[in-house]
């Protein structure tokens, strides 16, 4: 016999496990009685027939299979959730608390501070898991897998919830979990619009054919999984999409106060105006605390400029820069300029910004001639300080070190140790001499020189580090997230319930299904059988 | 009295009347031949008495939460003792709402118990109101804190009714795997009450043990000098190649292995040696009084109770809490991260465990779905649910330290 063609009359697609028709099961070896009813189908597709049970044969069949398979989507999901655990176990790169900048010097932070476990977790490459292939295949695969698993039972489940399933068969109505029957003694001609009238009450949408009653609820949250799914693969898109030139920028730069910067990439100047911390106040603070003469900070600010160089296009043009926007950027408010986001996200704070000091002249009993200024970030080659007198920087080495050979040389760009070798010029009389300024000392170069250098407090200044983000893709990774919960919603705080009445003879046989809250269904079925005062008794299917 | 010192009395009083309902809960599930009555009819009542008296215990602590909120001008969830006293708030908020579902009264006894293990376990933290630092100033800190709290609350349930399911269905005529895990799940809860009790005792006494760090760090005045690490619990373990300045109740038995780094590692696994500790010891004392594994001497006041009513309660807790979890854990918190630091995630560990938590609950419901996980599968998965929970808010709060670390003890 064709296993397709039901006693209906209705043939069926190839995998379908409840006919479509009748909704009588299909396998022929399961003769469904009341007892073999725990071997009724799944309901969960409504018995309808899926791709991926359907074929196996090419390999796109086996890889179709494969992605379907909810058992697989487990897996995905557990595999990365372990990975993700373990990517925790040590700080992530980005996260290593002291500055590194070569791989001997991030291998030689895990291995010193971790000892051997810290190098082996710094040779598998799980300092940087988050962005390793593997674990972004595994994102991947889930993704694959969420698009296919959809595709695969959206249709069958559209084709089976969009026709209402009554006149069904007996050992459709004997194999739901929630199922009784009674047989009529007299001709109950209202039952069934008194069943409809209490089941509207509850919310229930009435379909009735001849002498099947049903009575239908939430069939939309049904959808919810896949809403949720669909949401899904919207954000796991958008998270992808930041990897295409132009979606995405992070740029990082150190403004100091007074300066204006490029942000590369992109025609914008940023200027820092100003940089303020404040800290809470005493008699700000609700509560007296002990703070052990610490303090807790209120606010960082940087008042900030947003400059667009005009001349962009044109290459070797000066810069002409037009103000576009400004204003104070505080943590959680960054300034905000067509796509671009402009981020208070570090502050370096009372650093060197220039160097101060007195010139002196010895032969005349020490008397101060003038101030010299030294700025370790625009150095003016020669300046001006008294009449006649100027200082002239020879060479200036902003975090000076001596080099392998001895020579004199720079770490960095950042003045962490200024050095400066200077020469005093006077018209006057024919002077010129030479003097280094070196970790707060001055060393002149001869033993009796007429002019010398004596230093005052120099000028300390703020830099504020600020995060100048774009990133085009936002939209849709909140909009993937807004639609993860409303399928979420969808799914779970409704569910699809239904009530069957249907009479077959003399007898009447109640049934009901839900995709979830049993608990509540069931109170619904009671209350149901009490008010249209039938003698029945309901039993509920153990699982 | 200030407005401070009143939410305080209230959050004490809120903890007082759970303790009451506690016993009003053991007292309706164990006192069933007293008297005259059924013992239906004594469950119920009992049950009524106890399930008014949380509600009332809620309302107090309700109070709390707005006084304090009014005392210092900020939603009252922005430090570690504040976030646990909220979501103890959100686990009985999340019990209240599921009792008035399925009236199930044995529900309160295990619950109730759990809010309280949480609240006692808040005390722990400093409970100074302090003033907010500069990333917490947002008004998305109230509402990513507070809907992930409560996600993680109701979440809560579906535990203790797991929980419930295990004690209720699992086997005790024998011992098997399932008894000594059972067994094990219930002394982590009694190490988590050894840490609470051992805390707040010597919190009190003035029996510090205090190191000297080889290491230096800056102190208030600028100049370089070495850390020190106080203890308030007897030295077990000693940091690494660290001074003893000042000798505590009894000598350090040994040192803290190399790799455990930062200031406060060392103390840290001391805590946690105590607790575990006396969390053993408080297990060895009930066993000795019950003479039986302690699930075998909870199983009988669950007998009346429908083992498939309470595998429904859980799931459909945990179905409620999750979307809820979603929201506030990650969709709210990418949006705050993306306000407050200019990217939506960024793979620290704090977020990375509310990721960990939400996969796993993801493949609890594919599991109970599409594999047919029910029962006892499914109440083992809501426990260690639950455990990973914990994980995120007492292991990464305190032992990896990230971006989001609270203050920690
Ligand atoms: C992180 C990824 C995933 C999340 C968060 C997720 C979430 C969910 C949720 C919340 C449900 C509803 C469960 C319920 O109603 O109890 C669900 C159902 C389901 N999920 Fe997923 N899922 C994910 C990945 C996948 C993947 C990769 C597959 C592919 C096979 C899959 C297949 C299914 C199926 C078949 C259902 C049942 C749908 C139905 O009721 O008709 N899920 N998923």
């Amino acid at each position: 016999m064709d296993d397709r063609k039901c006693e209906c009359g209705h043939t069926n697609p190839v995998g379908t496990m409840l006919c479509e028709s009748c909704g009588k099961p299909l396998d022929s070896r399961q003769q469904l009685t009341a007892e073999t009813a725990k071997e009724f189908p799944d309901m969960r597709y409504e018995g309808m027939a899926r791709r991926s049970q359907t074929y196996s044969k090419t390999v796109i069949d086996k890889i179709w299979n494969f992605f379907s398979s909810v058992k697989i989507a487990i897996y995905l999901i557990i595999i990365t959730l372990i990975a993700s655990a373990v990517g925790t176990i040590f700080p992530q790169q980005q996260y290593i608390p002291v500055p590194v900048y070569t791989e001997p010097e991030i291998e030689n932070f895990y291995t010193s501070t971790y000892g051997t476990l810290g190098k082996i977790y710094y040779l598998l490459g799980f300092h940087n898991l988050y962005s390793s292939w593997w674990f972004v295949t595994l994102l991947v695969m889930i993704g694959t897998s969420l698009v296919i698993c959809s595709l695969d039972r959206i249709i069958p489940l559209y084709k089976a919830l969009n026709k209402p399933r009554l006149n069904q068969h007996e050992s459709f109505l004997k194999g739901q979990k929630i199922y009784g029957s009674m047989e009529l003694q007299e001709d109950k001609h209202d039952l069934f619009p008194r069943a409809a009238e209490e089941l509207k009450k509850k919310g229930y949408r009435i379909y009735q054919e001849g002498n099947s009653l049903m009575g239908e609820k939430a069939r939309f949250s049904r959808w919810g999984p896949y809403v949720n799914h669909i949401g899904l693969i919207i954000f796991l898109l958008g998270v992808l999409l930041r990897n295409l030139p132009g979606f995405y920028m992070n740029e990082y730069v150190w403004v100091r106060e007074g300066q204006t910067v490029a942000i590369s990439g992109t025609p914008y100047y940023i200027k820092n105006e100003q940089y303020t911390t404040e800290y809470w106040k005493e008699d700000e603070m609700p509560e007296k605390l002990d703070l052990q003469g610490g303090v807790i900070p209120k606010s960082y600010q940087t008042d900030a400029v947003l400059y667009v160089n005009k001349n962009k296009s044109l290459p070797g043009a000066e810069p002409d820069l037009q103000e576009v926007a400004r204003g104070p950027i505080v943590v959680n408010h960054p300034l905000e300029y067509e796509d671009l986001l402009v981020y208070q996200s570090g502050v370096q704070e009372m650093q060197l910004g220039a160097l101060n000091f007195q010139l002196i002249d010895t032969k005349a009993g020490n008397t101060p001639v003038g101030s010299v200024k030294l700025d370790l970030f625009e150095t003016k080659p020669e300046q001006q300080v008294a009449d006649g007198i100027k200082v002239r920087v020879l060479d200036y080495y902003p975090d000076f070190f001596l080099d392998a050979s001895g020579k004199p040389a720079t770490k960095t760009n950042v003045p962490n140790n200024p050095m400066f070798a200077l020469e005093i010029t006077s018209d006057k009389e024919p002077v010129k001499e030479k003097l280094v300024y070196l970790r707060g000392s001055i060393i002149t170069e001869k033993q009796d020189q007429r002019y010398t250098l004596q230093i005052v407090k120099p000028d300390l200044i703020d830099i504020s580090g600020l995060l100048v983000r774009k990133d085009k893709a936002m939209p849709i990774i909140y909009f993937g997230a807004f639609i993860v919960i409303l399928g979420l919603v969808m799914g779970f705080y409704w569910q699809h319930r239904r009530i069957w009445l249907q009479r077959n003879g003399d007898t009447l046989h109640l049934a009901a299904h839900t995709n979830k809250n049993w608990f509540g269904i069931r109170k619904e079925v009671d209350h149901l059988v009490e008010k249209l005062e039938l003698v029945m008794l309901i039993e509920q299917k153990k699982k | 009295m200030d407005v401070i010192q009143l939410s305080d009395w209230l959050l004490n009083i809120a903890f007082l009347l759970y303790v009451f309902s506690t016993i009003m809960f053991v007292l309706a599930l164990t006192g069933k031949r007293w008297g005259k009555r059924s013992p239906q009819e004594h469950e119920e009542r009992f049950g009524k008495i106890a399930y008014y008296i949380a509600v009332v215990g809620f309302l107090a602590q309700a109070c709390y939460i707005v006084t304090r909120w009014i005392a210092a001008g900020r939603s009252p969830t922005s430090n570690m003792f504040e976030f646990m006293a909220f979501m103890d708030f959100c686990i009985i908020l999340a019990y209240l709402v599921i009792y008035r579902i399925y009236r199930l009264t044995v529900l309160g006894a295990f619950v109730i118990p759990l809010g309280i293990i949480m609240l006692a376990y808040a005390y722990v933290f400093p409970q100074e109101v302090t003033p907010l630092i500069p990333s917490l100033q947002s008004y998305w800190l109230k509402i990513h804190v507070t809907t992930a709290a409560l996600g993680e609350g109701i979440l809560a349930v579906g535990f203790a009714a797991g929980l419930m399911y295990l004690v209720r269905t699992i086997n005790q005529e024998r011992r098997s795997k399932s008894t000594t895990w059972l067994e094990i799940v219930l002394a982590v809860v009694l190490m988590l009450i050894g840490f609470i009790v051992m805390d707040t005792s010597f919190a009190h006494s003035n029996q510090k043990t205090v190191f000297e760090l080889p290491t230096q760090a800056q102190n208030n005045m600028g100049q370089m000098v070495n850390q020190q690490v106080v203890y308030t619990m007897p030295a077990i373990v000693a940091p690494k190649d660290a001074k003893l300045i000042q000798a505590g109740p009894m000598q350090p038995l040994f040192e803290a292995p190399g790799w455990m780094q930062g200031k406060d590692a060392a103390r840290k696994l001391n805590t946690m040696i105590w607790s575990i500790l006396s969390g053993l010891i408080l297990y060895g004392v009930l066993r000795l009084l019950l003479r039986k594994r302690i699930g075998a001497a909870l199983q009988p006041s669950l007998s009346n109770v429908d083992p498939e009513l309470i595998d429904e309660i859980s799931y459909r807790a945990i179905a409620i809490g999750y979307p809820v979890f979603t929201l506030g854990a990650l969709v709210f918190a990418m949006i705050w991260a993306s306000e407050a630091w200019g990217r939506f995630w960024g793979w620290d560990p704090k977020e990375t465990w509310a990721l960990i938590v939400w996969l796993f609950y993801s493949a609890y419901l594919h599991l109970r779905l599409s594999r047919g996980w029910v029962g006892t599968k499914s109440a083992w998965m809501s426990v260690i649910g639950f455990v990973i929970i914990l994980i995120t808010l007492v292991v990464v709060n305190l032992v990896i330290v990230g971006l989001h670390s609270y203050a920690g003890v």
